[in-house]
């Protein structure tokens, strides 16, 4: 894709770019400043998810039905004990949003992670070796792209249960396939350059050339895709807990409190829009680090 | 057939000479090699779905009042043919497959068949829709995005982007419903029928792929444009907009085309999500449901159905990319 640099020694990637130095440094910094603004919002994410019980004002599943549906404070009928609000059984809308942060950002990583360490490793493989392991992992990606991973997320929940861990599992091993093809395409016009004819052939060991000739070389995508993908699992768990097929009922995630809430929208929109709103922000700033990241290990995309 | 579905042996095409005459039968032998995956790929999906609903729960128990007795559930399952050895169950289930004979649906009491063809045509809608606003909108984008890279029309562009592809489908469907049917009252939430029911859901589904398309296309072209043959084109005096049209976008196409087949699965759940959130009565909902009522036969086609879809889709994609690009052509 867009990060073959023109020049094979993997050193000279990190060459800064020299001409238009100031402008493209005036560019980053401002293009930094939103990404340190996102990285600002990520932390307080994650101070949220940690230190729920501290934060948040009240215990987010405790019912109070005669102050069910009650607008934010700043409305009209709304009350400072509940400044976002009340759900429909009236629970404390700020604290479910504060103790949602940690179902989003533990499946977000978890899934991410694992998903990586496949995916990388199933993508040198194939495209260094080539042949039949490289058929045998295409042809497994393949199979697991055509299966609908929200139907796999259901199987896997009926036989083990619900939980979190599950879903954990689920898309961390249904999320390999991305980082595979990007690696394995990378490597594919990799191999045949120079510098890895020439390191084979003066007997550097397959792990070796893969290890510091290749992953170095596929890092730019790498950081790119794993990023993206915390955003994606998060809105993937979001997305089967909508469905009511994630986690258990009594953990509070923000796409259950959409699914609920969307049952109010004609009355009581705060109900759908306060999660909805922490789940786009928090992808969304997921999003932004990573494009930074990638400006800043991509000096092609760096420069533009 | 048989014989253009062996694959050659490994290694054996890792050499092979680019001679223009044998480009032909190259290109069949890739596309034979490629069906026989496609086939391989439905038959796995095909055993998994089998295997994994019969995992999700007992379609007896949800079909029955909880106080039902064990002999009201014998009779159930001997009647819906539960209680055959699974091996039968499962050789059966892959003989109707080709005969698009999926059995009848528990829930619904009629063919699989039947209830799938009641359900597609709304898909299809609701796909095409989508399809239509995604090339409208991300093809111009992404083209003028990269023309004026780091201009406030990229820079406005690249936030929809960003924001597009951080956006879950089900919250962009009830912003606009929010707004549109609840607060202008310009649009019906949900429902299936007219025009008018197929614009929020069509603009739903579509805002994810028109990021994604809009993006890589983007990001494609600029490498692109940055290549020694449009710097010759421009020396030679053709404008800007003539350089991308001939020599910019073919180029800039192969890694789009690719993940817009890999994008499809999303497209796929993306389609279930939408469908859910507007009630449209469509395979997504369908699936859904089938899930939740433990619908075996039902799930396994809709399962089926959507595995189909990738895989005709990705072999598409493929055979594009080799033709787009001749270098793939001679490197596999």
């Amino acid at each position: 894709m867009t990060t073959i640099s023109p020049n094979p020694a993997p050193a000279a990637a990190h060459a800064p770019a020299a001409p238009s130095h100031r402008t493209a440094a005036l560019r980053t910094l401002l293009r930094n400043r939103l990404a340190l603004a996102a990285l600002a919002f990520l932390a307080l994410v994650v101070i949220c998810a940690l230190f729920a019980p501290l934060i948040a004002p009240a215990d987010p599943n405790a019912q109070n039905l005669l102050e069910r549906l009650q607008p934010p404070a700043w409305q009209h009928g709304g009350s400072g004990a509940h400044l976002l609000g009340t759900d429909q059984l009236g629970r404390d809308l700020l604290s479910r949003v504060i103790y949602g942060t940690r179902v989003s950002l533990l499946v977000g990583t978890g899934a991410a992670l694992l998903a990586g360490v496949i995916g990388t490793a199933a993508g040198l493989a194939s495209g260094y070796f080539g042949g039949l392991p490289d058929r045998v992992l295409m042809r497994i990606a393949d199979v697991q792209l055509a299966f609908p991973a929200i139907l796999l997320a259901l199987a896997v929940v009926g036989f083990l249960g619900s939980g979190l861990w599950y879903v954990i599992l689920v898309l961390g091993v249904t999320g390999w396939v991305s980082y595979a093809r990007v690696v394995r395409s990378e490597v594919l016009s990799l191999r045949s350059r120079d510098f890895i004819t020439e390191a084979r052939a003066i007997g550097v060991g397959d792990t070796t050339i893969m290890r510091r000739h290749l992953l170095p070389n596929v890092m730019a995508p790498l950081a790119t895709i794993g990023t993206l993908h915390v955003a994606a699992a998060i809105v993937a768990e979001a997305s089967l807990s909508y469905l009511g097929l994630g986690v258990p009922k009594e953990t509070v995630t923000w796409g259950a409190m959409l699914a609920d809430g969307q049952l109010y929208l004609g009355t009581s929109w705060w109900v759908a829009v306060f999660p909805g709103v922490a789940l786009m922000l928090t992808s969304l700033a997921v999003n932004i680090t990573g494009d930074a990241l990638r400006d800043v290990a991509d000096p092609k995309a760096y420069r533009r | 057939m048989s014989e253009l579905l062996t694959l050659p042996a490994p290694g054996e095409d890792t050499e092979r000479p680019a001679a223009p005459r044998r480009e032909g039968l190259h290109i069949l032998r890739m596309t034979a090699a490629r069906l026989g995956t496609a086939l391989l790929v439905l038959l796995c999906t095909a055993t998994v779905a089998f295997f994994l609903v019969r995992l999700s729960g007992d379609p007896v128990k949800v079909l029955l009042p909880p106080d039902a007795t064990a002999d009201q559930e014998g009779v159930l399952r001997h009647s819906l043919g539960l209680d055959r050895p699974l091996l039968t169950q499962y050789l059966d289930y892959l003989w109707g497959i080709p005969r698009l004979d999926f059995g009848d649906s528990l829930f619904y009491n009629q063919p699989v068949r039947a209830v799938l063809a009641d359900r597609i045509p709304a898909t299809l809608l609701l796909a095409a829709g989508a399809l239509v606003v995604t090339l409208v909108v991300a093809l111009p984008a992404g083209t003028v995005a990269a023309m004026r890279r780091g201009r406030a029309t990229d820079r406005t562009v690249m936030t929809g982007v960003l924001l597009g592809q951080s956006t879950p489908p089900f919250w962009i469907g009830i912003l606009l419903i929010l707004v549109f049917a609840v607060g202008l009252h310009a649009l019906p939430a949900s429902g299936y029928g007219t025009f008018a029911h197929l614009v929020l859901p069509a603009v739903t589904l579509a805002v994810y792929s028109v990021a994604v398309v809009a993006r890589l296309l983007r990001s494609s072209l600029i490498d692109v444009l940055s290549a020694d043959h449009i710097r010759t084109a421009r020396a030679k005096g053709f404008g800007p907009v003539k350089v991308v049209l001939t020599h910019g976008l073919r180029n800039a196409s192969l890694p789009v085309v690719t993940v817009v087949g890999l994008e499809v699965g999303s497209l796929l759940g993306g389609a279930i999500l939408t469908e859910q959130v507007f009630s449209w009565p469509g395979v997504g909902q369908l699936t859904i449901e089938a899930i939740s009522n433990r619908d075996f036969p039902l799930v396994q086609a809709t399962v089926l159905l959507f595995a189909a879809t990738f895989v005709v889709v990705n072999l598409l994609v493929d055979l594009s990319y080799s033709l787009l690009d001749p270098r793939v052509r001679t490197a596999r």
